[in-house]
């Protein structure tokens, strides 16, 4: 399998500009420069590089939405606010990788005709903030950034943000109010950031690994690139192996692999010997899967057909013995205490939620609960401004078609059957 | 009693002033620098980072209490955050938190009354493949037991 990101990560040296010269780091920028910027976009397009934060987005589709008129500036922010619950890649890039991003975003800005960048990084991430500041200061040292980058005429500016602790600021348009120093609460679109982004600029957000796909879709090509996925899946992809697994940690593979061998192959198998459960295939807010329906091909449209999502690449495994009630309520938890308030059923649909799950596992649920966390459900997907009510209800639904009896047995016994705890 | 930043941090602050093409933007590194400065965010930092930037107090208080690394009170020595969320606690990370109260005699939330130790219990971090994680102020711990717990906290001065 070629790996396009993860190749060199096992070189400690490779965080620093030499080292990633020395592999060929920043001949794609050099070739980009050669090339017209329609034709780099083009490149990207054919290459089906899906948006790797979540969404899926076709990455040459959403830079096609720049305004054609050049007369504002445009910017290009960097999505590095890893924060959904088991997923763990991005960190993997910015510790181990960092002059990848640096010049994907190099690429990109170029082929959008960019002069700001921005790398919005979650606030606890300080390690991988310095290592990128660092990067991005051998850049500058180099002449891979700044003004007339490699004779080109091309110049361009990229600071680190971070970020200071909340969910939200994943979301773009949340993302986009955190860089201009508000609360990060989500946008209503339109208009959309590519028209009125950034400091009301037009303003492209692509994913950490989106962007760290770029050089090598430069440098062979995007239909080489799409070859190693599966049709509209290009590439490989990072996943993230968390749970009770032999070997957890994040993986390259073919988007076309399959969600089985994910666990059983290349994370190697369950840990201890446990019985699978269940797994929750793309980071938490993605519906979960039972253990006789993991046979899937991981990319999007299978998944879909499957129920559920490859989202941000998390995959978290959660062994037999495990109390799904449990499971659901510590997500539940998360989303309550991660909704910005800013639409009502979300403020309080998750929170509600959170409640009526914790109170069934702690043996005070009521005949009705369970149908009753289906209706808040019902009243919150959809029906706000961002995605974040939308992310609690998939997995409260799933975990409760798919679980059903477990919820039942809470209420009827009136105690956990698990004795309350994993 | 109003508060002021040092000359470094003054510095520090307008160069990333420089970064962003309005004021407004520097409210969140401002705010980091406050709580380097001043050991936490004061209302005295707040009314401070308003003038620098140029709007209400208020503004800034609706921020600085958004987000949950702004620490509004003071913390103690060591700020130990636990993970709590899925993957961690699947690998015991419940245990892990209610061992390390016991240890330091808190409940999550509070400062051993010496001023060492903070306890809390962190939402996700970001880094499940090595779960169970906590965060001691600016760095990772990984692939938690409670021995390595034990070892970490008898070895910080």
């Amino acid at each position: 399998m070629e790996q396009v990101l993860t190749k060199h990560f096992a070189d400690d040296r490779y965080r620093h500009v030499d080292a990633y010269v020395e592999t060929g780091g920043y001949e794609a920028l050099r070739k980009a420069f050669g090339m017209p910027k329609g034709q780099i976009v083009d490149e990207v397009r054919k290459a089906n590089l899906r948006g790797r934060g979540g969404a899926g987005f076709p990455a040459g589709v959403k830079w096609g939405f720049l305004p054609k008129d050049l007369s504002r500036p445009r910017v290009l922010v960097v999505n590095a606010d890893e924060g959904e619950p088991g997923t763990f890649k991005d960190r993997l890039i910015m510790s181990r990788g960092p002059h990848l991003l640096l010049e994907g975003i190099g690429i990109a800005s170029f082929a959008m005709t960019i002069h700001l960048s921005y790398i919005y990084i979650r606030g606890e991430f300080v390690r991988e903030a310095k290592v990128l500041e660092e990067a991005i200061a051998e850049a500058y040292a180099k002449g891979y950034l700044g003004k007339n980058i490699l004779n080109s005429g091309f110049d361009l500016d990229v600071y680190v943000h971070r970020g200071a602790g909340a969910y939200i600021c994943g979301e773009e348009t949340s993302l986009i109010n955190s860089l201009e120093g508000k609360r990060g609460w989500p946008r209503l679109k339109p208009p959309f950031p590519a028209s009125i982004g950034a400091f009301g600029l037009p303003t492209i957000v692509n994913n950490v690994e989106t962007i760290s796909d770029v050089p090598w879709i430069i440098a062979n090509g995007g239909e080489r690139f799409a070859a190693l996925g599966v049709e509209k899946n290009g590439g490989t992809r990072l996943v993230g192996v968390s749970g009770a697994v032999e070997r957890p940690g994040v993986y390259e593979l073919s988007a076309g692999v399959n969600l089985r061998d994910i666990i059983y192959v290349h994370a190697g198998g369950m840990k201890d010997g446990k019985e699978l459960k269940a797994v929750i295939p793309g980071g938490s807010s993605t519906p979960v899967l039972r253990s006789d329906e993991i046979d899937v091909t991981y990319d999007i449209e299978s998944m879909g057909k499957a129920g559920t999502m490859p989202g941000s690449g998390g995959v978290i495994v959660i062994p037999e013995g495990t109390c799904m009630v449990r499971a659901l309520s510590v997500l539940m938890r998360f989303y309550a205490h991660e909704s910005c308030g800013q639409c009502t059923p979300c403020r309080e649909g998750t929170g509600w939620l959170s409640k009526i799950v914790r109170r069934i596992e702690e043996g005070q649920g009521k005949e009705g609960d369970v149908e009753l966390l289906l209706d808040v459900c019902d009243n919150m997907m959809g029906r706000t401004i961002c995605p974040l009510a939308d992310a609690a209800v998939m997995p409260a639904q799933s975990f409760i078609w798919k679980f059903r009896e477990e919820f039942d047995r809470h209420i009827e016994d009136r105690k956990c059957p698990y004795g309350n705890k994993f | 009693m109003s508060v002021a930043f040092s000359d470094t941090a003054r510095t520090e602050f307008e160069r990333i002033l420089s970064r962003y093409p309005d004021r407004e933007a520097a409210i969140l590194p401002a705010l980091y620098l406050a709580q380097r400065e001043f050991g936490y965010v004061s209302d005295e930092a707040i009314v401070y980072i308003a003038d620098l930037v140029g709007v209400p107090p208020a503004f800034i208080e609706g921020v600085a209490t958004f987000y949950t690394m702004y620490n509004r009170k003071p913390v103690g020595k060591y700020h130990v955050q636990i993970c709590r969320n899925i993957s961690c606690s699947l690998l015991g990370a419940e245990h892990l938190i209610e061992h390390v109260s016991k240890r330091l005699g808190i409940k999550p939330g509070e400062t051993t009354p010496d001023g060492k130790f903070t306890l809390s219990k962190a939402e996700c971090l970001g880094s499940c493949g090595t779960a169970p994680v906590m965060q001691v102020n600016d760095d990772y711990h990984e692939d938690l037991t409670q021995e390595k717990i034990d070892a970490l906290l008898d070895r910080l001065p």
